[in-house]
């Protein structure tokens, strides 16, 4: 089980915990995040990114930050899970790649940038992946309504004859 | 007389771009799905393959926001369209997790045996279309047959055969009484000859096996690094499932085993989920005859499960109890929290994070889908193989395009 006292005499004490349920989280700067995530990689053996994800607090009462990119990681050893959380704020949400530690994240993150416009500094194919290419926004931006923008009406029709 | 030959041989070969563009799909009947896949041959050999995907994106984590937790199961239903009641189990142990809520023990039987069917019901189409992509037409009609008697318990259970929307938060949509127990009795006895027939079907086919021993290798490393989960990753000797080492449901009075393979190809993938068809029988046999009697939904004083229907329409108490749960001003109390939580899917590693805002929709809802994180390999399987084994491990990865892209 990892001590959050460990972790706090490596990051600083800024690296912050909560527990919800059988979920433990741990808060870091966006500056260290990628440090914290390789070492909790090579040093600690959470060798398995489950997911990552990241959510919009744009309407979310009392939140002090846009955005979090969420790590969930998993311990294939001692089977322990993690969620590594991390805030950013526009206008240039950017944080590092962890393609290199975990190959998983590449289509991971290409989804966060494709969804929520967060940048993923140093991925070797950063493309939308969902959403097509002419896509100009980020659909689960809490400011992008369910209905769209209308973007649909302004693609290109082939008709029959064109085809 | 010899004949003498022509110089044939072109001297700027060395030089020439030879490799071919293929594009696979996105209507393609071996794709299953709708998905497309650009593949550089040299010859017949694939050099490289890019997936590109995103056909039949719908924008599900998107209306995961507008829906509450009970409106969004019917969302749910159609990401892995093959094995739907797994998906409801999976979003609904999120949704209960998130809430603090423990179900009734009749409603963890109930989910389990449904989980499990569901597993079978995968696994056939799988096995069966796998099948039917390397030329063995037989053992996926056996398959469907099957996997309509499975239907038929899901529509026994729910009203519903394909997406039967059936689980609710803290139980389900109706109870299940004796008929469809000796309905699932009567399934897990007509299944096993069936189980038996396939296997002599396939497993020992020389055919078969030319077309999928060692093809597609993926090694423990690489399954781990690469967050394959589910039947993939145990082929290639990950020992990890869910139902052993998280314990959900009534997974832990039950027995059974992890099936395990070292192979890491296409065959131990078929060779893995073959077995555990017959791992999830043992399971519904035990679970089927130990239903354990009482409630199947939580306490309707606690304001979190809907009435059962013939209370909302023949009692005034049952009618405001179903309009004070999902009235939008109305609902039950949800924390200000956010948590992840995952079940076992037939596919791998099924998770929902869930963030709560106080209301009964979830602020955000994502997804972790296994097809899309298996699909992500698929480039590393494939190269150095041939243009013929790219429909045998797209079939050993089992992507259903609906999970893939929301």
């Amino acid at each position: 089980m990892l001590a959050i006292g460990e972790v706090q005499s490596e990051f600083g004490p800024e690296v912050a915990e909560s527990t919800f349920r059988d979920n433990r989280r741990l808060y870091v700067p966006a500056d260290k995040a990628y440090a914290l995530l390789a070492w909790l990689k090579q040093a600690r053996g959470f060798d398995m990114l489950v997911d990552v994800t990241a959510v919009d607090y744009l309407d979310y009462p009392d939140a002090s930050d846009r955005f979090h990119v969420v790590y969930l990681l998993l311990n294939m050893a001692t089977k322990e899970r993690l969620v590594v959380k991390t805030a950013l704020n526009p206008p240039d949400p950017e944080l590092p790649t962890v393609v290199p530690l975990w190959k998983g994240a590449d289509w991971m993150e290409r989804e966060v940038f494709d969804m929520f416009g967060i940048r993923f500094a140093g991925h070797p194919d950063h493309r939308r992946i969902l959403m097509p290419d002419e896509f100009t926004a980020f659909p689960l931006r809490k400011d992008y309504p369910c209905k769209g923008l209308g973007e649909r009406h302004n693609f290109p029709v082939i008709t029959r004859s064109e085809s | 007389m010899p004949l003498e030959l022509a110089e044939t041989s072109d001297p700027g070969a060395a030089d020439q771009e030879y490799l071919w563009t293929l594009n696979f799909g996105p209507q393609h009947p071996a794709t299953h799905t709708t998905l497309r896949l650009v593949l550089t041959l040299d010859g017949e050999n694939v050099v490289d393959a890019a997936p590109h995907i995103g056909y039949l994106h719908s924008g599900f984590e998107k209306l995961g926001e507008y829906l509450d937790f009970n409106q969004y199961v019917t969302i749910v239903d159609r990401m892995n369209y093959i094995s739907p009641i797994a998906n409801e189990l999976s979003w609904h142990h999120t949704v209960e997790k998130l809430l603090g809520i423990e179900i009734t023990p009749r409603c963890k039987y109930v989910r389990t045996i449904l989980g499990e069917l569901m597993r079978i019901h995968d696994h056939l189409l799988n096995v069966g279309a796998v099948a039917l992509d390397l030329g063995a037409f037989t053992a996926f009609l056996y398959a469907f047959t099957q996997r309509e008697r499975i239907y038929d318990i899901a529509e026994y259970a729910s009203g519903q055969r394909f997406h039967s929307s059936y689980t609710r938060v803290g139980g389900v949509l109706f109870d299940v009484n004796n008929d469809w127990a000796e309905k699932v009795r009567q399934f897990v006895e007509g299944f096993k000859p069936v189980h038996a027939e396939l296997h002599r079907l396939l497993t020992r086919n020389r055919i078969f096996i030319d077309r999928t021993k060692g093809i597609g290798v993926l090694t423990a490393e690489d399954a781990i690094n690469m967050s394959v989960t589910g039947p993939l990753a145990r082929a290639s000797g990950v020992v990890r499932d869910l139902r052993k080492d998280e314990p959900y449901l009534a997974y832990p009075d039950l027995d059974f085993k992890i099936v395990c393979a070292r192979g890491g190809d296409c065959y131990s993938r078929y060779v893995v989920r073959m077995q555990e068809m017959q791992e999830s029988l043992k399971i519904i046999e035990q679970a089927v005859e130990n239903i354990p009697a009482g409630p199947i939904n939580v306490d309707a004083v606690t304001d979190i499960t809907l009435p059962a229907k013939p209370a909302v329409y023949r009692s005034i108490e049952g009618l405001i109890q179903h309009f004070e749960v999902l009235m939008p001003n109305r609902g039950y109390p949800v924390p200000l929290d956010e948590g992840y939580g995952a079940t076992e899917s037939p596919n791998g590693e099924l998770g929902f994070y869930i963030v709560g805002d106080g209301t009964t929709r979830a602020y955000r809802a994502r997804t972790r889908p296994p097809s899309f994180i298996h699909f992500a390999i698929f480039p590393h399987l494939i190269r150095g193989h041939t243009l013929s084994d790219v429909v045998a491990v797209l079939g050993s990865l089992n992507i259903i395009a609906a999970e893939l892209d929301r």
